[in-house]
């Protein structure tokens, strides 16, 4: 009656080890590149190490590199749908200033 | 079974307050959502019933401007939030989910209680928002009226709001876990009931939708108190911003209302034809198409708001995108009748009246779709028209079938069919005399909440009130049958109309608490009325096994 | 036909499951999609913020630059930290360890949150003392150290009237006082975002606080095991979330400004 079995995988404490180290270089890795200027790649950065940390938090701290394919849609779909309120939206805001009397924003 | 022994059921498991308050029991849970909502329908239609009044005159003459707008703000909040979001749901969705996947019960049953509770302590708020003076900024709160120059009880009701969202996240949250995981053997996902389908979409828009506006009222709610200047542009900020998040919710939000209604035509227009639906799996994926592109059209609402033309015009595309797949499921509906032998109880009068009026409703909302029109009747009672009739043309009217359907079912007692017929018509007929004139006053340029409006307006507005007269009476005589029917009502068997589906042949009417005696074994596709002999295979009573 | 009838009926299998494992599925199945609700929650107040900052940039890093980051990144340290000890928690209730062990690492856990809530309230404290809280008493430019300039002492005592005359104004008179301090009056935007997302944040750290507590009670009493640990996992499902909301937070919020010379 259920599709799929989720996994009862143990994950071992060396693994949650190794993430625990991983994130916490990444910290670091965080602050110090924000006090160096990179013009608009510190976002860009900023961003893409927080991802890189939050993944390695779902896929081992969450289990979810273990998981079953309804979970991966599950949490891929709700970051894609998060991802999608932002970019439309942002969408209006970046082609506001396309018609220049209604430069307010940009 | 045997007429001499009372039959154990769910309504006589238990006859104390503390037995329905405290029930785990999703059935039991279904009953006090029709209770509450039902209510809340009344407490709108009241508002309603007092604009209308206030509109049969031109000038301002029974409420004072301001008062009239806590009118239509009230109608809105309460029509929206409390009846039209939960009732499908929360009523057929609570009693016939379980039923229909063949399962005893939800896969949350506490947490289905908590749904009720969470709702009626936001309809405690919004009640106390209601005698305390209302609100008056519309149910769309639009900024920075509602943040900054509002004088009303904006932040109450918000709070209120923002508790009752929660109700229906839990409710998509377990409708969607039990559909996922509660199924019975051999009920492959190509063998559920549309109706599952419809409210496991439904769950999936109120489970990505409803956090978001919970977090907007949420931000409106600290914008009023501190005035950040989060959507005050005296302050830097944006109110089109706000836009963006109210409607990002509040468009799904339609079809969270609407996809369960679509839920209930299903079952009602094959066993009222006596035939299989036609196009199950385009039926099934419509539902998906919803989903997705019910969140990519929101800015429709924003047309002359202040976004950028180009964003409106992305999702003017889109939604007309979007009216596909209510097309396919009114054409297939459509074609499920033909030649299908069509039978005219209660409950098929209102699939058929729906299929008219939510097709008019669906076509006004692609002319709004289109720009160029909608900067002319945006605001106006053309607007007010079009959701009307998506609304109650099609939500209510295939609401109304449900309840009709599934009454013996619910109850064990059959409504009164003449009066029911009766009350359908006075429904069907005083609706369209209520808002299809609406659409000629948005057309001609009447705005929407306005007290007052020009003179050449009138006939055409004491003729809508005239309709809302018809229509409530109709409303109102629905309820008094079929609390009639409680207590004097013909007692059915287990399926009295001969209809195909898990609730229908393998539970009792009324269900016993645990569904079923045994958990049936699914072994062939729905609504499959080909392969019944209409004599043999529904026996007077239904053999329900030891 | 029953799928499956265990005739050892174990006391957390609710009448409505087969068995344990459709149980934990479900549970499973329910507390990702749970946090899916949160994902779209705290997304509005993303989306608020990305529409602002890239409004106001200079605004937003000035603004920035007055939050205390020792404290911010001592509480990410302390935060991931609490994610490892958490992590360990259902580790420990896998493998079915004694209650003891467990009640150890959840315990650990709740001292390190209860650690970040603790130095949050510092934080918070700070920031009330300095007006960089929204509303009435909102004063960016007092408290400022380095920043007594007459130019600023203008736009300090301009900000106070603030409440009394319309932003309008208040804004043009600082603009007055210097060509730079146009933008101040967004730094307002900022503050109100970062205490509804950090404030939003710690409420569910405090809730989480409490789940710890009820596990903790229910790991004493040996509820836990090899066989049946859901609550364990569960509560470290939220957590872990609760952890990735602020790898978010931290650098958006404490970070952006670092690189601006203000």
């Amino acid at each position: 009656m259920s599709e799929q079995h989720s996994e009862h995988h143990i994950v071992s404490p060396k693994v949650y080890g190794t993430i625990l180290v991983a994130l916490l270089i990444c910290t670091v890795l965080t602050y110090y590149v924000a006090g160096i200027d990179l013009g608009i790649f510190n976002n860009f950065v900023a961003l893409g190490i927080a991802v890189f940390k939050a993944t390695l938090v779902i896929l081992f701290f969450m289990h979810m590199y273990y998981s079953t394919r309804l979970l991966w849609i599950v949490v891929a779909g709700s970051f894609f749908w998060l991802a999608l309120m932002l970019l439309i939206t942002l969408g209006d805001y970046v082609t506001r200033s396309w018609d220049i009397q209604h430069r307010i924003f940009f | 079974m045997s007429e001499h022994k009372e039959q154990e059921n769910y309504l006589t498991a238990g006859f104390s307050l503390k037995s329905w308050l405290l029930t785990y029991d999703h059935k039991r849970i279904a009953i006090l959502y029709l209770i509450s909502i039902v209510t809340m329908f009344f407490i709108g239609g009241i508002f309603a019933a007092l604009m209308r009044v206030e509109l049969m005159t031109p000038q301002s003459d029974v409420f004072e401007p301001d008062n009239y707008n806590k009118l239509f703000t009230m109608h809105g909040i309460v029509m929206v939030f409390f009846f039209i979001i939960p009732a499908v749901p929360g009523v057929l969705g609570n009693f016939l989910l379980p039923l229909m996947i063949g399962a005893k019960d939800v896969a949350f049953p506490k947490l289905n209680l908590l749904s009720w509770y969470v709702y009626m302590v936001g309809a405690t708020f919004t009640l106390y928002t209601i005698v305390s003076g209302g609100v008056d900024t519309g149910w769309t709160f639009y900024t920075p009226y509602s943040t900054s120059a509002s004088q009303t009880h904006v932040v109450p009701v918000v709070l209120g709001l923002f508790i009752t969202g929660f109700s229906s996240i839990l409710t998509g949250l377990n409708f969607m876990v039990t559909v996922h995981r509660m199924r019975a053997p051999g009920l492959t996902w190509f063998r559920l009931p549309l109706m599952v389908w419809s409210l496991y979409a439904t769950s999936i828009i109120q489970i990505l939708g409803t956090p978001v506006i919970a977090v907007t009222l949420m931000m409106a709610g600290l914008e009023k108190i501190f005035r950040i200047g989060l959507f005050d542009p005296a302050l830097g900020g944006d109110p089109v911003l706000f836009q963006h998040l109210f409607w990002f919710y509040s468009h799904p939000a339609v079809y969270i209302m609407i996809v369960p209604g679509m839920g209930v035509i299903n079952e009602v227009v094959t066993c009222f034809s006596r035939r299989g639906i036609f196009g199950y799996r385009a039926i099934a994926f419509a539902n998906v198409g919803f989903v997705i592109f019910s969140f990519v059209v929101w800015g429709h609402h924003m047309v002359v708001a202040g976004q950028s033309v180009y964003s409106a015009l992305i999702f003017s595309i889109l939604s007309y995108l979007v009216g596909i797949f209510s097309a396919i499921k009114v054409f297939n509906w459509t074609a499920t009748m033909y030649k299908g032998s069509i039978s005219f109880e209660t409950p098929m009068l209102y699939v058929l009246g729906f299929q008219g009026l939510f097709l008019i409703g669906g076509l006004t909302g692609l002319f709004l779709a289109a720009l160029g029109f909608d900067v002319h009747v945006h605001d106006t009672y053309f607007v007010v028209a079009h959701f009307h009739y998506v609304m109650v043309g099609g939500l209510v009217m295939a609401f109304m079938a449900g309840i009709h359907f599934w009454w013996p079912k619910i109850t064990g007692k059959m409504y009164p069919e003449l009066i029911a017929k009766f009350s359908m018509i006075l429904v069907f007929a005083g609706f369209n005399f209520t808002f299809f004139p609406q659409f000629i006053l948005g057309y001609l340029g009447m705005p929407r909440r306005y007290a007052s409006y020009s003179e050449e307006f009138q006939v055409l507005n004491i003729l809508s009130t005239a309709g809302g007269s018809v229509l409530g009476l109709g409303f109102l005589l629905t309820v008094l049958y079929m609390v009639w029917s409680l207590y004097f009502g013909k007692k059915v068997n287990a399926n009295p109309w001969k209809a195909t589906g898990l609730e229908w042949e393998h539970a009792s009417s009324p269900p016993i608490t645990e569904n079923f005696h045994e958990i049936p074994v699914v072994t062939e596709d729905p609504y499959n009325y080909a392969n019944r002999d209409f004599i043999k295979d529904f026996p007077k009573e239904v053999e329900v096994g030891a | 036909m029953h799928s499956s009838d265990h005739s050892a009926h174990h006391p957390a299998l609710a009448h409505h499951f087969h068995d344990l494992h459709q149980q934990k599925d479900a549970t499973w199945l329910a507390m990702w999609v749970f946090l899916a609700t949160e994902i779209m929650f705290f997304g509005g107040l993303f989306l608020a913020y990305v529409v602002y900052r890239s409004s106001y940039p200079e605004a937003f890093a000035m603004a920035s630059n007055r939050l205390n980051v020792p404290m911010g990144l001592g509480n990410t340290f302390v935060l991931i930290l609490s994610s490892f000890t958490m992590a360990m928690s259902v580790y420990s209730a896998q493998v079915g360890k004694k209650g003891g062990t467990i009640v150890a690492w959840l315990i650990l856990t709740l001292l390190l949150g209860s650690t970040f809530l603790v130095v949050k309230t510092f934080e918070y404290r700070e920031k009330f003392e300095h007006h960089l809280v929204p509303g009435r008493h909102f004063d960016f430019y007092s408290h400022w150290e380095g920043h007594e300039s007459a130019a600023s002492h203008e736009g300090a005592s301009a900000s106070h009237e603030t409440a009394n005359k319309t932003s309008h104004e208040a804004s043009a008179s600082h603009e007055g006082a210097s060509g730079k301090t146009k933008g101040v009056r967004e730094v307002q935007i900022f503050f109100g975002l970062y205490f509804a997302m950090t404030g939003l944040h710690a409420f569910h750290m405090i809730i989480g606080a409490g789940l710890l507590i009820w596990l903790i009670v229910l790991a004493l009493k040996g509820k836990f095991s090899a066989e049946y640990n859901s609550p364990v996992e569960l509560v470290g499902l939220y957590w872990h979330f609760v952890d990735i909301v602020w790898i978010f937070l931290f650098p958006l919020l404490y970070l952006l400004g670092r690189h601006y010379h203000s």
